[in-house]
């Protein structure tokens, strides 16, 4: 091996040795022949080094270059090596060593998950999002006027014997709906408003299969100019065949919720039995699933918002109730309980 | 309300269709319809008997061996059970071979050696009601043989409404028929009871009035606007003929006796309640209408009261007689012996009702139509009618004289419905006629402007005062699903997407991905699973739930302890809620509450570190994965610093009550703004611990401290090679881990790419109270190929700073 006077000729001679070298480690069938090639490429003596000491004829400037190089080939001749050996000790296991039993389970991980009701409101959220919604917050603790008031209840109306609440102290109330959130938002924002708020609600029910003193509630409110009735249905429509599938028919009924006017209460045709009628339906074929209207004007006079230029609607579900049907969870408590038998489920 | 199919098509015969087809008619329309329920549909074998004589069957005490005319013309022997038969009465009977609803068959049969030629009935083995205890008694003047069905009007079906509070008007027979005859209110008209009609002369005052010897004052004009009443005199009080009961029942209402089933039967047809007081019982014959001044009285469903002067009663010269609006009382309440009636028709307050009913815990139907407004336009016709069928079903004379006090029913103003209004909000057009034609069927005066319409509400709708109120008239009376189905274009939200959403949905991917699993609790908590200053509830569900929770981690340990009382030993939950405290701050503007409320995130995690697998491994969870979910934590949510040690009071922001909980081994998470979160081992005393349970780690902090929506630029990927080094020092077992890294770090020069610690080692040959700590260093350079001289002097200041603070030595292996 003669030594190059310029750095193209030591590259060329590093690429040569690369290429033999990798060569004889490949085709070294036994360590022997391995330890052969490893003396004759890598050993002190071997052709790397003695290409190397070339170096010094090198430019100086274009040295760390070619010492690159140098590594690099280096580098990868002692991988092979490596993996050579490795191959080699592996083909020389005596055949009689019993066979791993491959339906042996593997090694898992503990199965984490989300909240079958929170995937509930996620999906519902992606969805509205089409719909050019956003996602708000209220507080849970509330005064009397962000409850009822603002959203046209008197405190003494009948309509309030709707709700039985948890007071904390004289008008501070533990909010009964997450509608409060429509207030505060609309104090805060000019139209175009499309928001939903998910969020914990609470009634002074005791549990049963049924009820809980709180649970999960996600409001929708869009207002805007120029919004009417056959928005309204267009926009729940879209939101029903997303969610509960294209076959799903819908069924408005009137209602009444003092904050809208005119208030419906919305019908899907049951995703049980499709609408022939079964038990969780009531045999009528129909799941109420979500009150809902046009905003009544007063609560838009309520937060300040003119009523002649602005109009919108509303909606109201629960996503523990959609949950529960979805899933055919048969009571509520099994929702709060945390049992990891039952959450793991929906893991 | 229960309202009766056949009642409803006696006050509309236009009314046609099934039961469900009417019932989906109100619910497409008007209120919700729970319940369908036809009955008396398959009576066709039975018929009115008379018992003619009752006598012991020889051969069984409790049975009664009895001679029935059943219009067949011989009598016939019927064994019967009843202990109520009473020879003389009659009874709905089915003869042998006949059938009782549901299919089974009366055969002639020897009941104890005697021969029974049929049944005599009760209510429940008709289908008819609940009453098995005894035979259905029917009234006496009966020509036996009749069929029973025609009657008593049957086969009928109730509807079960679900009336929303706005719709008072359908809380009788005359508003639901109106909703649901073809031409609505021109449809309905109020059959005849036969007997005589009443057209009293009316004897008027603002305040008083008096006629026939009574005298009716408002003394409080606050609290009545309007009392009418007539006097009946001679009544025979007894059971009321068939049909009125049989329409009762029907209506969900139980039949007492002719006169109250009277008062009972106009409130279900006209919405007017009604009462009727032994006159003679009406001390004075004198009626006060006033506020209550601290007198006992008993109501007639025999409870006791003491009336403040929140309540409204009907008084006579001295004492009340009835609680206005809600029920009347027990001395003054119609009896078999009473032969004179006042018959009270009144319009009360609704606020003061309110007061009333709730002052006594009484709630009534009287007081239910009250709270929401009466039709004060309808009152005389009401009392009107009431008589009439008191006169038919009671005998007796009604005086020609009726009083008549308080102001003139208040009619509604006009209210302005703008066309273009509906155009705008419901999206549909329609003309001054189609808009006619949806209102005028349910009463309302329509009279057009220039280019608006005058609509007056019938004096049965006081929810119907404003433009959008007759909206929703008009949009339900269209149809909601007579809409078209039109796609619109929209503007998205200008309100911002809140971050709490986001910084959530996070956290539930991370903790998910750890192998946590979300739990969901309720915001309430004991006494001792409190700290701090918890929020109370004014009227709780439980003591166990008085609180607001102040803390995540004590719920979740409660949910642990759930799951070890399930078997379950392995349990990691995590949840994302609001805790509260309690303030102290004054409230000076209506807005400012007196609870503070902040996101959490809790964290319990307990039992194997990995599934059970067979090759072996089953550690518990310890400290140290404690610590690796928060670092893990602390790098996908950008939460702080993770450092040891407990919080403590001078910490800002919500306190964390960690003191019940945490044992021992502890940790903070700190951000630029203090405190955020405290992790560590729960100590065994806070929970209770089935022995076989593994320690449990527990970490709680605040959602405003994970960080999202991070956009630092990416990190350059190397292009010089790194060159690693191990280093382990010796030093005294005092200093830790922490200190000795930020010394490395600030001694290394700036190509110590990173740093980690691999061994630490306590062995005695290091000497005593020392330790050895092993460390990997790694160093490059973005420009260059490191030289070893480089990298050996950044390690000689490295060892020299070392030595200089802790007194280590480089461990010589």
């Amino acid at each position: 091996m003669s030594s190059g006077g310029d750095s193209g000729n030591l590259k060329e001679t590093l690429e040569s040795i690369r290429r033999e070298a990798l060569e004889a480690i490949q085709e070294a069938d036994d360590s022997e022949e391995l330890e052969k090639a490893r003396v004759r490429f890598l050993g002190r003596n071997g052709l790397l080094s003695r290409a190397l000491s070339g170096l010094r004829n090198v430019a100086p400037e274009e040295r760390p270059e070619a010492g690159k190089t140098a590594n690099e080939v280096k580098q990868t001749l002692e991988t092979t090596l490596e993996l050579r050996v490795d191959q080699l000790a592996a083909l020389a296991e005596p055949d009689e060593v019993p066979k791993a039993d491959l339906t042996l389970p593997g090694r898992r991980q503990w199965r984490g998950g989300v909240h079958p009701v929170t995937r509930v409101i996620d999906e519902i959220c992606e969805i509205f999002k089409e719909l050019g919604f956003t996602r708000a917050a209220g507080p849970e603790v509330e005064t009397d006027w962000h409850n009822f008031t603002a959203l046209n209840i008197p405190l003494d109306h009948p309509a309030a014997d709707m709700h039985d609440t948890f007071y904390l102290d004289e008008g501070v109330l533990l909010r009964t709906h997450t509608s409060p959130v429509q207030a505060r938002v609309m104090m805060q924002h000019e139209p175009p408003v499309r928001i939903l708020a998910p969020g914990m609600v609470f009634r002074r029910d005791p549990y049963d299969a049924s009820h809980a003193p709180a649970f999960e509630q996600v409001e929708g409110l869009a207002v805007d100019e120029g919004i009417d009735f056959i928005e309204f249905r267009a926009a729940i429509d879209y939101f029903v065949h997303r969610f509960f599938g294209p076959a799903t028919r819908t069924r408005f009924r009137p209602s009444y919720f003092p904050f809208t006017e005119p208030s419906a209460e919305v019908d899907v045709s049951c995703i049980i039995c499709e609408g022939s009628g079964c038990g969780v339906c009531k045999r009528t074929g129909w799941i109420e699933i979500m009150g809902s209207g046009m905003v009544n004007p007063a609560v838009f006079e309520a937060v300040g918002y003119d009523p002649e230029r602005y109009t919108g609607y509303a909606f109201g579900m629960g996503p523990a109730r959609i949950a529960m049907l979805r899933y055919r969870v048969p009571d509520i408590r099994l929702l709060y309980e945390a049992d990891v038998g039952f959450l793991e489920q929906f893991a | 309300m229960d309202v009766s199919v056949s009642w409803l098509r006696a006050l509309a015969p236009s009314i046609d269709g099934s039961p469900e087809h009417l019932a989906s008619l109100l619910s497409s329309r008007a209120v919700p319809v729970d319940r369908v329920e036809s009955f008396g549909d398959e009576l066709d074998d039975v018929v009115i008997a008379r018992v003619l004589e009752v006598g012991k069957h020889p051969n069984a005490d409790r049975l009664s061996l009895c001679r029935v005319n059943a219009g067949s013309g011989e009598p016939l022997d019927v064994v019967c059970g009843a202990p109520n038969v009473v020879s003389g009465a009659c009874y709905p009977f089915i003869p042998a071979g006949g059938t009782l609803p549901g299919g089974f068959k009366i055969e002639r049969r020897k009941i104890r050696g005697q021969v029974s030629n049929g049944m005599l009935c009760s209510e429940k083995e008709l289908g008819l009601g609940r009453d098995a205890a005894g035979i259905m008694r029917l009234g006496d003047d009966h020509t036996p043989g009749e069929p029973f069905a025609r009657v008593m009007g049957l086969p009928d079906a109730r509807l079960e409404l679900d009336l929303t509070p706005n719709r008072i008007d359908l809380a009788c027979h005359r508003g639901v028929a109106r909703e649901l005859a073809p031409g609505g209110e021109e449809d309905v008209v109020l059959p005849s009871f036969g007997g005589p009609v009443w057209e009293p002369t009316w004897v008027s005052g603002a305040t008083d009035a008096s006629a026939g010897g009574v005298k009716v004052a408002i003394e409080d004009p606050e609290r009545c606007f309007r009392y009418l009443a007539a006097i009946v005199r001679n009544v025979q009080v007894g059971p009321s003929p068939e049909w009125l009961q049989a329409r009762l029942r029907a209506a969900g209402s139980r039949p007492i006796n002719n006169v109250v089933d009277s008062t009972n039967y106009v409130l279900l047809e006209l919405n007017q309640p009604l009462h009727a007081f032994d006159l003679e019982k009406v001390g004075g014959a004198e009626i006060r209408v006033r506020a209550a001044r601290g007198e006992d009285h008993t109501t007639l469903d025999g409870t006791e009261h003491r009336l403040g002067s929140e309540v409204t009663v009907i008084a006579d010269a001295e004492w009340p007689v009835a609680l206005a609006g809600v029920m009347g009382g027990a001395d003054s309440e119609v009896s078999g012996s009473t032969s004179s009636l006042l018959i009270e028709c009144a319009s009360f307050d609704p606020r003061h009702t309110r007061n009333t009913a709730r002052a006594t815990g009484l709630a009534t139907d009287a007081s239910y139509r009250f709270e929401r407004g009466i039709d004060e336009s309808g009152m005389e016709a009401a009392l009107r009618r009431c008589v009439e069928l008191i006169l038919v079903t009671a005998g007796g004379s009604a005086d020609g004289e009726a009083l008549r006090v308080g102001r003139a029913p208040v009619e509604a103003p006009a209210i302005r419905l703008r066309p273009a209004r509906i155009q705008r909000v419901l999206g549909i057009e329609l003309s001054p006629l189609q808009i006619r034609e949806l209102l005028v069927p349910l009463g309302f005066e329509v009279g057009e402007g220039d280019d608006d319409l005058q609509v007056v509400p019938p004096g049965w709708r006081p929810d119907v005062r404003a433009e959008v109120d007759l909206l929703e008239e008009v949009a339900r009376r269209y149809g909601y699903e007579s809409f078209p189905h039109e796609p619109r274009a929209f503007r998205p939200s200008a309100v911002p997407d809140s971050p709490v959403w986001h910084r959530a949905s996070s956290v539930r991917s991370a903790l998910s991905s750890m192998g946590a699993l979300e739990a969901r609790s309720a915001s309430f908590a004991s006494e001792d699973r409190t700290a701090g200053n918890p929020a109370r509830l004014l009227k709780p569900l439980s003591e166990a739930e008085s609180l607001l929770r102040t803390d995540l981690v004590p719920v979740l340990l409660g949910r642990v302890e759930h799951n070890w009382s399930r078997g379950r030993r392995d349990v990691r939950l995590y949840e994302i809620g609001n805790v509260f405290q309690r303030t102290d701050a004054d409230r000076k503007g209506s807005d400012d509450l007196p609870v503070v409320e902040e996101t959490r995130v809790g964290l319990a995690i307990t039992g194997l570190r990995e599934p059970p697998h067979w090759s072996g491994n089953r550690e518990d969870i310890d400290l140290w994965d404690l610590k690796g979910w928060l670092e893990t934590l602390a790098s996908t949510l950008g939460l702080g610093d993770i450092r040891p040690g407990e919080p403590d009071a001078s910490d800002a922001g919500l306190p964390f009550g960690c003191s019940q909980w945490l044992g021992g081994e502890s940790f903070c998470i700190f951000d630029e703004g203090g405190l955020v979160g405290v992790a560590g081992r729960v100590g065994d005393e806070a929970m209770d611990l089935p022995v076989w349970a593994a320690p449990v780690y527990a970490a709680e902090f605040r959602l405003h401290a994970v960080t999202v929506g991070s956009e630092e630029a990416y990190a350059q990927l190397p292009t010089y090679p790194a060159v690693s080094r191990d280093l382990a020092f010796v030093l005294d077992r005092s200093v830790s881990a922490a200190d000795v890294e930020a010394t490395i770090r600030s001694a290394a020069p700036a190509t110590l790419e990173s740093l980690s610690l691999f061994d630490v080692y306590e062995g005695d040959e290091l000497g005593e109270g020392l330790q050895s700590l092993a460390w990997r260093l790694v160093f490059r350079a973005a420009d260059r190929t490191l030289r070893d001289e480089e990298v050996e002097e950044g390690l000689r200041l490295i060892t020299v700073n070392l030595e200089e603070r802790f007194d280590a030595r480089i461990r010589s292996s």
